[in-house]
């Protein structure tokens, strides 16, 4: 047992309590908490600051507007519900069709065919603050379904795979794609059971998958090689990540990108406490690459520098992203 | 820096609660174990006499210096009496006094005492004694003997065994038969040795006292000698002038003064009774620490109503359910619903036991799970589904209870010190992540809750850690330096060590 916990520190392993005690007890301080923990406000910061973000179609804050859903959907095809102090993905739900002669029938990312009154009950489950992170009332938004770019057509099952970057003090660290599977049900959230890649910092490649703590090679329900993918706009997407620091000024942060077949990479949300199987993804622990952040964190430094020094320093080293322990 | 606050602050935490656990534990008795017994004896004396005409006053030597016992408490009866203590030259006196009072009286003192090996209560050192003024021939007699004694002996102790020695001789020497030739009684006889050993100038006194041991209708009087070395008193046994106390023998008063004066009566008659009862040892304790004036007993529990009392035995459990808890979710990385929810079921399981205790927290979760998945199709808001769901929880404890009531199973009675409000949010809870996150979550994460609960429930069932907490609640300081302490750990989870297995492989 100590021989585990020796090897990981000295593989550089990141545990849940180091990360919450030294990263985001240190540098994420509570204020800044509702800058990304209410998605709302965080879709106003980035568009503020210019950056790219799914269209908010509206907002539903009471009880009384749910009635007003159908009028914000409009005669959209696609759209996407969540709570905007949701955790985990919990309460989000993605439509990505609706009947044509019955419009008040859509259907859902997973199949499923739900009527307009089981939206609404959604909704006013979500407004009441089910999803909430501290269970007070919350509001529903309703935004564009995003189109993922064909390139992750292969990659993923019924759902949206999305880009996460860990942004230690400004500077892109880490990242994986998480691809959706049937287990997750469409979501792109590890924890229930979509599967992660880790990502080559210096080319955007994707290398080995990661489902439920194990490695694995290839996806779960579309049998394709996971290792090999190159992620398009690599180098924008991690200045858009680096530029979330500079809108929420927190120091730990988990962005997270989709990449739109029309739009390009969007912020899709962020996080405070991002988890930690980013590092089973990529085969690597988080201390040494947050340790020579520490060791070149320049204050002036734009984006688009602290994505090149990102590049540069984390490229991943071919040896570590072969599987191994099967 | 922070660091350093947080190590500094448990260590402090740590040395207050434990430094106040070792006063109450060493200095005043209490006991760390449970249902710890001390043996008291309780002494009565009942004086009794006729009444004269005019005013009675009564003096009774009382123990004042008793090596090998500590004194739990006095009392006096005496129905008009004025009473008071006043120190003798023999010790302490009890004076009860009144004016008039007609035909025979009876008076009692009672004291009751506890062996204490460690109490050693030593006179002053007294002056050297005059020579005794002693008739001749037994003038002569005495100095033969002291001469004689003294060549036969290095010290004040060798004197004295000598002496005895001598003095309780088969076939004794002249001289000393002269000096016994009056001496009838025990009393007399141990007079007549502090008299020679006061013409050798070694401080002696006559010691009377009582053998404790078991209950005793008319305690017999034993006689000791006491003599000091110039350095401490020493005891001998005047019968065999071997050195010591006899087991158990409590000191009632010393010297030559009678037990007894009383001034306006007749007929004296004084009896000594003895009572041996097993008391509490906090009981002893507390009366030892109030005699010391210390504060600290203000602080003490068992001076709370017994109700009370039995309800902070199990409130104070809680912060080592709280600390268990902290393990097992920080240091061991187990899943539970709610912070607190798994102590809180610790705490119904004492007094289901532990399996039916699980069996009827499983039932209660499982039916209300599947009643709040009904309740779902109804598409109610937030707050009145909850609510419906709390009023789902509690008519199921009340069928429980009924069914197993009818059944005979008295333990089904019990389910309803299940804190029905936690469940209902456990139920809810567990909904939301067993739609959302699938069934294997929602499970895994009831079993963690589970699994808390029990390792929780262990601990704070163990009897001794409930007493010592109980005793000595300062020691809950030292469960919140180590809850500090694990707040400030960023080791691995041992979960954790799983988890990331893949890592650590090359």
């Amino acid at each position: 047992m100590f021989a585990i916990a020796r090897r990981l520190r000295e593989a550089g392993v990141l545990g849940l309590n180091k990360r919450n005690t030294n990263f985001i007890m240190r540098l994420n301080p509570r204020r800044l908490y509702p800058r990304v923990d209410d998605k709302i406000l965080t879709k106003e910061l980035a568009l503020a600051a210019g950056m790219a973000v799914p269209e908010l179609y509206g907002i539903i804050s009471n009880q009384r507007q749910v009635r007003e859903f159908a009028g914000i959907v409009g005669d959209r095809e696609s759209f996407v519900i969540k709570p905007a102090q949701g955790s985990g993905g919990d309460g989000i739900l993605i439509v990505i069709g609706r009947s044509q002669r019955r419009r008040d029938t859509y259907r859902l990312s997973n199949g499923v065919r739900i009527t307009e009154a089981e939206i609404a009950h959604h909704i006013s489950n979500i407004v009441s603050g089910q999803y909430s992170l501290s269970g007070n009332p919350d509001k529903a938004l309703i935004e564009y379904c995003v189109q993922f770019d064909p390139v992750f057509a292969d990659l993923s099952y019924q759902g949206v795979p999305d880009i996460r970057v860990i942004v230690y003090r400004g500077y892109p660290t880490m990242a994986m794609v998480r691809l959706p599977t049937q287990a997750s049900g469409g979501k792109a959230n590890l924890h229930q059971g979509a599967v992660g890649a880790g990502v080559d910092m210096s080319t955007g490649e994707t290398l080995t998958g990661v489902l439920e703590n194990e490695i694995v090679d290839e996806h779960p329900d579309t049998g394709t090689l996971i290792a090999g993918l190159r992620i398009p706009q690599w180098d924008f997407i991690l200045q858009l990540a680096a530029r979330g620091y500079d809108v929420t000024d927190l120091g730990y942060l988990g962005v997270d990108i989709v990449v739109d077949r029309d739009l390009g990479p969007l912020i899709l949300e962020m996080n405070v406490r991002p988890g930690l199987s980013i590092q089973i993804a990529n085969c690597i622990g988080l201390t040494s690459r947050l340790a020579r952040i520490d060791e070149l964190y320049d204050k002036t430094a734009t984006p688009a520098e602290r994505a090149r020094i990102a590049r540069l320093e984390f490229p991943a080293e071919r040896q570590a992203s072969m599987p191994f322990g099967q | 820096m922070k660091q350093q606050y947080v190590y500094g602050l448990a260590a402090l935490l740590t040395i207050v609660g434990l430094s106040v656990f070792a006063y109450k534990w060493q200095v005043l008795g209490f006991p760390i174990s449970k249902d710890q017994e001390t043996r008291v004896w309780t002494i009565e004396s009942s004086i009794s006499f006729d009444s004269g005409p005019g005013s009675i006053k009564v003096n009774l030597h009382i123990p004042t210096l008793t090596p090998g016992f500590r004194m739990l408490n006095e009392n006096s009866v005496s129905r008009g009496y004025g009473f008071s203590l006043n120190y003798g030259t023999g010790g302490r006196e009890a004076q009860w006094a009144i004016r008039r009072a007609d035909g025979r009286q009876t008076i009692y003192y009672r004291v009751s005492v506890f062996e204490d090996a460690k109490h050693d209560q030593s006179d002053t050192t007294p002056p050297f004694p005059p020579p005794p003024a002693i008739n001749e021939p037994f003038r002569t007699a005495v100095d033969v003997i002291v001469a004689d004694v003294n060549d036969h002996s290095a010290d004040t102790a060798s004197f004295t065994s000598e002496l005895l020695r001598r003095m309780n001789d088969q076939s004794p020497d002249p001289n000393i038969e002269l000096l016994l030739s009056d001496a009838d009684t025990p009393t007399e006889f141990v007079e007549t040795i502090t008299m020679i050993l006061a013409s050798a100038r070694i401080p002696a006194r006559m010691v009377r006292g009582f053998r404790l041991q078991g209950r005793q209708r008319n305690a017999e009087q034993l006689v000791w000698l006491e003599v000091h070395d110039g350095d401490r008193w020493r005891y001998f046994n005047p019968l065999t002038g071997e050195e010591g106390l006899p087991d158990r023998y409590l000191i009632w008063w010393r010297g030559n003064e009678p037990l007894i004066r009383v001034e306006g009566g007749s007929n004296v008659q004084v009896g000594f009774a003895v009572q041996e009862n097993n008391l509490d040892t906090i009981a002893i304790a507390e009366s030892r620490a109030a005699k010391k004036g210390t504060s600290l007993i203000d602080f003490s529990l068992y001076s709370l109503p017994i109700q009370t009392q039995a309800v902070y035995s199990v409130l104070l459990m809680i912060p080592i359910g709280a600390m268990v808890m902290v393990v097992l979710r920080n240091i061991v990385g187990i899943d539970a619903f709610g912070t607190f929810m798994p102590v809180l079921i610790a705490l119904a399981f004492r007094e289901t036991k532990l399996f039916w205790g699980v069996m009827l927290f499983t039932l209660l979760v499982a039916l209300g799970l599947s009643i709040r998945f009904l309740l779902d199709r109804l598409r109610l808001l937030l707050v009145p589904r909850l609510s419906a769901v709390l009023i789902v929880v509690v008519l199921l404890m009340l069928i429980i209870s009924m069914i197993s009531h009818k059944l005979g199973l008295e333990t089904g009675l019990s389910v309803a010190l299940f804190p029905m409000v936690i469940i209902a949010m456990t139920i809810e809870r567990m909904s939301v992540v067993w739609e959302e996150r699938g069934p294997a979550d929602a499970m895994r994460a009831a079993m963690g809750s589970l699994a808390i609960a029990i390792v929780a429930y262990i601990f704070m069932g163990i009897a001794w850690l409930e007493h010592l907490i109980f005793t000595f609640p300062e020691l809950l300081l030292v469960a919140l330096a180590m809850v500090v302490l694990v707040g400030r750990y960023t080791g691995y989870r041992l979960l954790e060590l799983s988890r990331f297995r893949a890592l650590a492989g090359s």
